[in-house]
């Protein structure tokens, strides 16, 4: 397992919301929990992969993300399960999408 | 049948499932993901958790009835029991002596013990059985709901049959040992585990059904799971064991022990119960075998 | 150990048990009075026709002898494998065992296991964890698995598994694990009537207590969490 810790510089979400959970932590899937932050213009990401080495992988995959996407002042947890970056990216969309959908 | 799109409980996950059983928007989770912690007996063996350790349980309503609900994820370490996972159980069934609800609904999908936290785990199974028992003892109905991808085997098959029913679809699966346990200790000509078709016929929704050690066997479909829940408890009452009740239970299982303790297929079995075309069982659909069950001679 | 040494040791008064297929039934004599005996021996194999001749002797005790204790002398390797087994639900009659062995107890039989040399899984699962208490014998062997299966199933270095069986009690096998985790009140150094005496007064006093393994685990430092997160659940407040 690795433990993975990013901080992306990101647009700040307008509105904070209740904890929003997507996914699941079984083979080939990841489950993402997105809360509010502290640093509204930042986006804090952790991440427990049962994958060894894909550090790089996990940094582009999440940099895009938070540069694409307004999610400043959110903290984002991923317990990962060797999902793909495609796999990563849609569920990123859902959590994301759940999180702004609490909000209203 | 409906034409409506079905939501397969099989496919589902445990949040899912949750969402389409109870009452819509009712749900609230206890000890919610954003606030626990996920198994550190994992991490020391270098797994990724889950943070809510596989397991969801919470307060609902069913059909306006206020209930307690745990599901068990089955895609997490196959929806097996570890410290925290069992622990939350436990708290659940403790609340639902405290709190009365109308019943706790089970949503078991699990292989049983999780080897990775082996003692905590059996120890916890042994603490929720003794806690589904004392449930019921309060007079609150434990309904377990069988039909998740993982089954209920191990000691949560044994949990299962402490509930006060069990609802179960074709595809759920509810026994002891899996079959790839059998097969690996006993041999491939004892338990073939990928004759699929053969698992089925021994521990699948359709042949615990004909036998009576599953009380509904409901269509695939989330939809159908809540109507056979709902429809379980507008008949159920909850009354504590007595003497006779057990020597009557023991008595049917030592009868049906004498007359089918040879059978190791379920076509035997059917045969046996007066089912013209046992071969045809597999093929019917659940509204079918319903009917079917119904004409058989007692 | 034999199972009449077993038993000459723990009842010196006297027994009156018979083994038929594995399965012990009978009683014996204490300071406190007779106790039903029951149980399992040769590392029995739990299947349907062994569940329910446990079963039926704890119904036949709390018919026949009421208040009576249980005793139980488990000596299992775990379930019966086989297919006929499963397709007559033998989950089905070990829960039945378990709910007479539950029901004897709500009855007011005082109840106490004592693994003499294997306790394993769903056959441990059936009686002796549902027993107002178990204790075990010094040199028997409590678990789920053994460690070379548990690496063959999950895939993690036996090397590994030794080396955290050392320290972690939530997965070493033995019984000294179950007695830190709870679930064993105390490991005997042999059978003996003065040990056995003492634990049917203790239970005789805990009676209506309920549960406790979860709080013992905790104090014993078996399993740190257990009791917190359940009371957690227990007592959270609704947000909904």
């Amino acid at each position: 397992m690795e433990k993975l810790e990013f901080k992306f510089p990101s647009q700040a979400l307008l509105a904070a919301a209740p904890p929003a959970l997507c996914g699941v932590v079984g083979s080939g899937n990841l489950e993402i929990l997105v809360r509010s932050g502290v640093d509204r213009q930042i986006c804090e990401i952790s991440v427990n992969t049962s994958a060894r080495g894909f550090g790089e992988t996990w940094r582009a995959v999440l940099a895009t993300f938070a540069a694409s996407q307004a999610v400043g002042g959110t903290s984002i947890a991923i317990n990962d399960m060797g999902a793909t970056p495609a796999v990563v990216s849609l569920r990123l969309a859902q959590a994301l999408a759940d999180y702004r959908g609490g909000a209203q | 049948m409906s034409l409506s799109i079905r939501h397969s409980w099989f496919e589902a996950t445990a949040r899912q499932r949750l969402a389409g059983l109870l009452d819509p928007g009712s749900f609230c989770e206890f000890l919610p993901p954003a606030v626990a912690q996920p198994s550190p007996h994992l991490a020391q063996l270098d797994l990724p958790g889950a943070f809510d350790d596989g397991v969801v349980v919470g307060a609902g309503q069913l059909g306006s009835r206020q209930v307690l609900v745990a599901a068990q994820e089955g895609q997490f370490m196959g929806g097996a029991v570890g410290e925290i996972h069992g622990a939350k159980i436990v708290g659940l069934l403790r609340r639902a002596v405290a709190e009365r609800p109308a019943a706790v609904l089970f949503l078991i999908d699990s292989g049983g013990v999780r080897l990775h936290e082996a003692n905590a785990g059996l120890i916890a199974i042994s603490e929720i059985m003794r806690a589904v028992l004392d449930a019921r003892a309060a007079g609150v109905p434990v309904v377990a709901l069988v039909g998740g991808s993982c089954g209920a085997f191990g000691g949560m098959g044994i949990v299962a049959k402490l509930c006060s029913a069990v609802v179960m679809s074709e595809e759920g699966r509810l026994a002891l040992s899996g079959p790839e346990v059998i097969e690996t200790v006993a041999g491939v000509e004892e338990f073939d585990a990928k004759d699929r078709a053969l698992v089925w016929r021994v521990t699948g929704g359709k042949h615990r059904y004909l036998m009576d050690d599953c009380a509904a066997l409901v269509d695939d479909d989330i939809a159908a799971f809540r109507r056979g829940s709902i429809e379980l408890l507008d008949d159920w009452q909850e009354t504590p064991d007595t003497l006779a009740r057990l020597r009557a239970k023991q008595a049917r299982l030592q009868g049906r022990l004498s007359a089918y303790g040879r059978c190791r297929d379920g076509l035997e079995i059917w045969a046996a119960l007066g089912i013209s075309e046992p071969e045809r069982v597999p093929l019917l659909d659940c509204d079918e075998l319903i009917a079917l069950k119904e004409g058989l001679p007692t | 150990m034999t199972l009449n040494t077993i038993l000459d040791a723990l009842f010196p008064a006297g027994h009156a048990v018979a083994v038929a297929n594995q399965v012990l039934a009978g009683e014996a004599q204490t300071a406190l009075g007779p106790v039903a005996v029951l149980g399992t021996t040769d590392a029995a194999a739990i299947d349907h026709a062994m569940a329910l001749a446990l079963a039926g002797t704890v119904l036949d005790t709390v018919e026949q002898h009421p208040g009576r204790p249980l005793v139980f002398l488990v000596d299992t390797s775990g379930q019966a494998l086989s297919r006929s087994q499963e397709l007559l639900c033998l989950n089905g009659s070990l829960a039945h065992l378990a709910s007479c062995v539950d029901f004897a107890r709500r009855q007011g039989h005082p109840s106490l296991a004592l693994v003499t040399a294997n306790a394993v899984s769903g056959g441990f699962l059936s009686f002796g964890l549902m027993a107002d208490q178990a204790y075990a014998l010094a040199d028997a062997q409590v678990r789920v698995m053994d460690l070379r299966a548990m690496a063959r199933v999950t895939k993690i270095a036996y090397e590994r598994l030794v080396e955290l069986a050392a320290s972690s009690p939530i997965f070493a096998p033995g019984a000294a694990s179950y007695q830190k985790m709870g679930a064993i009140a105390a490991i005997w150094p042999a059978p003996s009537a003065t040990l056995l005496l003492d634990a049917l007064r203790d239970i005789a006093q805990a009676r209506g207590a309920g549960d406790q393994r979860q709080s013992l685990a905790t104090t014993r430092g078996g399993r740190q969490l257990a009791a917190g997160v359940s009371r957690q659940v227990e007592h959270a407040v609704g947000a909904g």
